[in-house]
């Protein structure tokens, strides 16, 4: 039986086995690939998304958990807060590889949504468990801070 | 990835010419000297002119809508090349930045290899910028002066008055101005420059080289738009999961699939050399079937080792001489003569790459050939592998690159692994796109390791506290060894990549002996960032500081005295330990040390801060990087590579590796193999060398110093010595 979604402001119908991880409906299905695959196992966050307004990991959250919840992926990422982490994150030339940064955002935003100016400590826990390999940990730091500064 | 040619010569620093010279001698011939290829729509001249679009070699595309699209001959994996190749060709062309577009250049080795590579195109061992410097820049400048010479007979001006700034030429005289874009076509039909008539900038020129920040040319990473393999959709296009044997050699018995085939979306399993795969519709539907297949495998023949066994087994080893690597002077009859003879070991277990994308690869196999979809470093080997599994010529395999969500060198794999998987499992659907996708657990338990290693090392010291004699023993796995590479960095039974940073180590010792032995395990290995520096840096460099602090002196001083003859390395050293406040103490509960390494033509040396918290747990605080890999092209991007060399080199040195219980890797996900998390980042100061000798890369000289440094300021801080990764506090 399909099921209703809501991503991105907009309305989707899904047809598939409800234990699904919401990260393959909408990688697979949905063809929103912003949210990336690193782990499966809610160890990377590069699946996060924010599930009405909350940052969680795409790959944990089941199909069935989803209906009703607003859902917000990379690709819809356009609130005032979001527009900026992604303005500040191009001019402080964050992303290396790339593959991560999805993720990251997302955590970013939702940080920033809640408290509009971190310390290093909220970040860090924030982000702890959104992993980037390339080591871009400083600039998505700074990024933060200095998107926080030019929302205040 | 790959270790610079340049490595397996010791000693003194090797020229770029010597570099060409041991190309030619290992028989891989050269392009000497730089080229530059014309463009498959340049070879149909028509085409070119009938869209308007000007394109005078294989680098550039200038067309009517004023967008100058470089054609970038690298993989981009993060480490900037898009921006370094197109900033090359823009500072030439004088463009607008912003009017500059990279594009990923299809797999053609004729007009697209790496020219230190010589007929192979592929990306690695720091590269990108030292083979194309040149070769791009006369691109751009090929298309200036297609541009003047149109901009001068539209205008019936002479060449000489014509001037580019940003993007518009200009007439001064006349006050007549154009777009490249509208030159554009008839810049197209001017007489194509011949490479020695293309003449190129002074550096004293410059305006985008040296440039502190220009915006990154691989875009579409803040919105999610931009596309990697595992994000590739194609019409009909099937999702396959793989299950490698549970030890490296195991085999097949049997396999009952019924149960998974039964599943909804399952389309089919298929059995391939190197396991099992679940194709169906997309990627859960294939994941969840796995589970219910029903394998038996027969591990009668397969690796059944423990790390610990292995340990044992290298400890035993190093007992024994291995192939001489470097042999100067008499070790022997020093060590006899010195007044303290120093003995110290190391030990460095199997890292995986790890990267954020885990591996992948989409294929279809037809009539005509195969196309593949990749973040794909390695063109030319993996074209002749896949024509090889398939029956094909290698220029029937056509590759359609991607962005990589990082490599470290996985995706250069001289035996094409996981890419092959994904031809012979498309193989049996023709016509059908097939993405393989790799999840966490066989990243990490897929093998291809960075190998474990064991180095004994022995130094002899004078009375004054100066080295005499210093023995290096290592003992692991050969990374090329029985691969296609093996004659390109293996020679006399040597690895370059076993060696390299130990063989050459650069202090001035009398007497050096360097000796490996190559181990044969069924567990495959390969280059990760930085390749055999992983572990040479850091067992030399932490041992000449234990060599210092026995000899009471200073670790930076002892360093610089030695370091005679080597002014660059002695420079980042200098630059580091100045910068770092390296003269006066640290800070309270902080304790500093040092390490340094030439790799891949550059230098780099890094003074870490460490503590240690509360909970006795180690604390890197602050690193100060310096960097010398001669002209910066873009100084932003070597600050980032630096930062997140030291963040990669971090995870080795604090938490990650790879163990074996009975022939199985105990870790499968990021749970075990643990590496850096935002939380445990140092702050990092990147010091640039001004420099213009030839620009060289920074993609892994980075990485190096980071493990050793961390080592050393723990000792300095805590007196305990150090002989393993990741680092262990008693
Ligand atoms: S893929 Fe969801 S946290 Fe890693
Ligand atoms: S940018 Fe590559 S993993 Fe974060």
């Amino acid at each position: 039986m399909p099921m209703t979604l809501h991503i991105n402001g907009e309305t989707h119908q899904v047809d598939a086995d409800p234990r699904t991880p919401l990260l393959w409906i909408l990688r697979d299905k949905l063809q929103l690939t912003g949210t990336k695959y690193g782990c499966g196992e809610s160890f990377c966050g590069a699946c996060t998304v924010h599930l009405d307004g909350k940052p969680v990991t795409a790959c944990r959250i089941k199909l069935k958990s989803a209906v009703g919840k607003q859902i917000t992926t990379i690709e819809g990422l356009n609130s005032r807060v979001g527009e900026q982490v992604k303005r500040s994150w191009l001019e402080l030339n964050v992303a290396q590889c790339g593959y991560c940064q999805s993720g990251q955002i997302m955590a970013a935003t939702a940080l920033l949504e809640r408290n509009p100016s971190p310390a290093d400590e909220d970040i860090n826990e924030a982000l702890e468990e959104n992993i980037c390999r390339c080591g871009t940990y400083l600039r998505i730091r700074q990024a933060i801070k200095h998107a926080a500064q030019k929302l205040a | 990835m790959f270790a610079r040619i340049d490595q397996s010569k010791r000693g003194q620093d090797m020229t770029r010419r010597d570099v060409l010279k041991l190309i030619s001698a290992t028989g891989m011939g050269l392009t000497l000297g730089v080229y530059l290829p014309v463009s498959s729509a340049a070879a149909m001249d028509s085409a070119m002119k009938a869209n308007g679009s000007l394109e005078p070699n294989a680098f550039v595309r200038i067309t009517p809508d004023n967008r100058v699209t470089v054609i970038i001959k690298h993989l981009e994996m993060g480490q900037g090349t898009f921006t370094g190749l197109a900033t090359l060709v823009a500072e030439e062309l004088d463009a607008d930045w912003s009017q500059i577009v990279a594009e990923p250049a299809p797999a053609d080795v004729k007009r697209y290899n790496n020219l230190l590579w010589g007929p192979m195109q592929g990306t690695g061992g720091s590269t990108a910028i030292a083979n194309a410097y040149e070769q791009m820049r006369k691109a751009g400048a090929a298309a200036k002066m297609m541009l003047v010479a149109a901009a001068a007979k539209q205008w019936a001006v002479d060449t000489g008055q014509i001037a580019i700034h940003q993007g518009v030429v200009h007439h001064k005289a006349s006050d007549k101005q154009a777009t490249f874009g509208q030159l554009a076509a008839l810049a197209a039909a001017m007489p194509m420059p011949q490479p020695e008539e293309i003449t190129l900038k002074d550096p004293k020129d410059f305006k985008l080289i040296g440039k502190q920040s220009l915006p990154r040319k691989d875009v579409g990473k803040e919105d999610g738009s931009a596309i990697f393999t595992q994000d590739i959709q194609l019409p009909g296009m099937l999702t396959a999961v793989i299950t490698h044997p549970p030890r490296f050699g195991a085999k097949l018995k049997t396999v009952d699939a019924s149960q998974t085939l039964a599943e909804q979306g399952v389309v089919d399993v298929v059995t391939i050399p190197d396991g099992i795969a679940v194709v169906a519709e997309d990627f859960w539907s294939a994941q969840s079937a796995r589970k219910k297949l029903n394998i038996e495998w027969d591990e009668s023949q397969a690796f059944n080792k423990s790390s610990k066994e292995l340990q044992a087994d290298y400890m035993e080893l190093a007992k024994k001489p291995g192939l001489v690597a470097r042999q100067d002077g008499d070790t022997g009859a020093a060590l006899e003569k010195a007044s303290q003879v120093l003995e110290s070991h190391y030990s460095f277990p199997f890292l995986a790459h790890a990267a954020m994308e885990p591996m992948n690869c989409v294929a279809k196999v037809t009539q005509e050939g195969c196309e593949i979809w990749n973040g794909e470093q390695l063109q030319t080997p993996d074209q002749t592998n896949i024509a090889q599994a398939l029956g094909i010529k290698p220029e029937q395999v056509k590759i359609n690159m991607l962005y990589a969500g990082g490599s470290f060198g996985r995706r250069a794999n001289p035996m094409s692994d996981y890419v092959i998987e994904a031809v012979l499992i498309a193989k049996t659907r023709p016509g059908t796109p097939v993405k393989l996708v790799w999840t966490r657990e066989e990243d990490t338990q897929g093998g291809y390791y960075r190998p474990m290693y064991y180095h004994k090392l022995r130094a002899g010291l004078d009375m004054d506290g100066n080295p005499v004699a210093w023995e290096q023993r290592i003992v692991g796995q050969s990374i090329l060894k029985n691969t296609p590479f093996e004659g390109f960095l293996v020679k006399d039974g040597i690895d370059a990549t076993s060696v390299e940073g130990a063989s050459t180590l650069p202090y001035s010792i009398p007497n050096i002996h360097v000796d490996v032995h190559n181990v044969e395990l069924p567990v495959p290995v390969l280059w990760l960032r930085s390749v055999g520096h992983t572990h040479t840096a850091f067992s030399t460099e932490v041992f000449i500081d234990e060599l210092a602090r026995t000899a009471k002196q200073d670790p930076v001083a002892y360093r610089m005295r030695l370091l005679k003859g080597h002014p660059r390395l002695q420079g980042v050293l200098k630059l580091a330990a100045e910068k770092a406040g390296w003269g006066s103490p640290p800070p309270k509960g902080r304790g500093r040390g040092v390490a340094l390494q030439e790799s891949f033509s550059s230098f780099a040396a890094q003074v870490a801060e460490v503590s240690i918290t509360e909970d006795k747990e180690i604390k890197v605080e602050r690193v100060v990087c310096a960097i010398d890999c001669g002209l910066a092209i873009n100084p932003d991007i070597i600050k980032a590579q630096m930062e997140g060399s030291i963040a990669f080199g971090l995870g080795p040195a604090l938490m990650s590796a790879i163990t074996f219980k009975q022939g199985k890797v105990v870790e499968n996900n990021f749970d075990g193999y643990e590496v850096l998390t935002m939380d445990k980042m140092p702050e990092v100061e990147v010091h640039i060398v001004p420099s213009s000798a030839p620009p060289t890369g920074v993609g892994e000289p980075g990485v190096p110093p980071i493990a050793p440094a961390v080592a050393n300021a723990l000792s300095a801080l805590t007196g305990q010595r150090f002989h393993q990764l990741p680092l262990k506090l008693s």
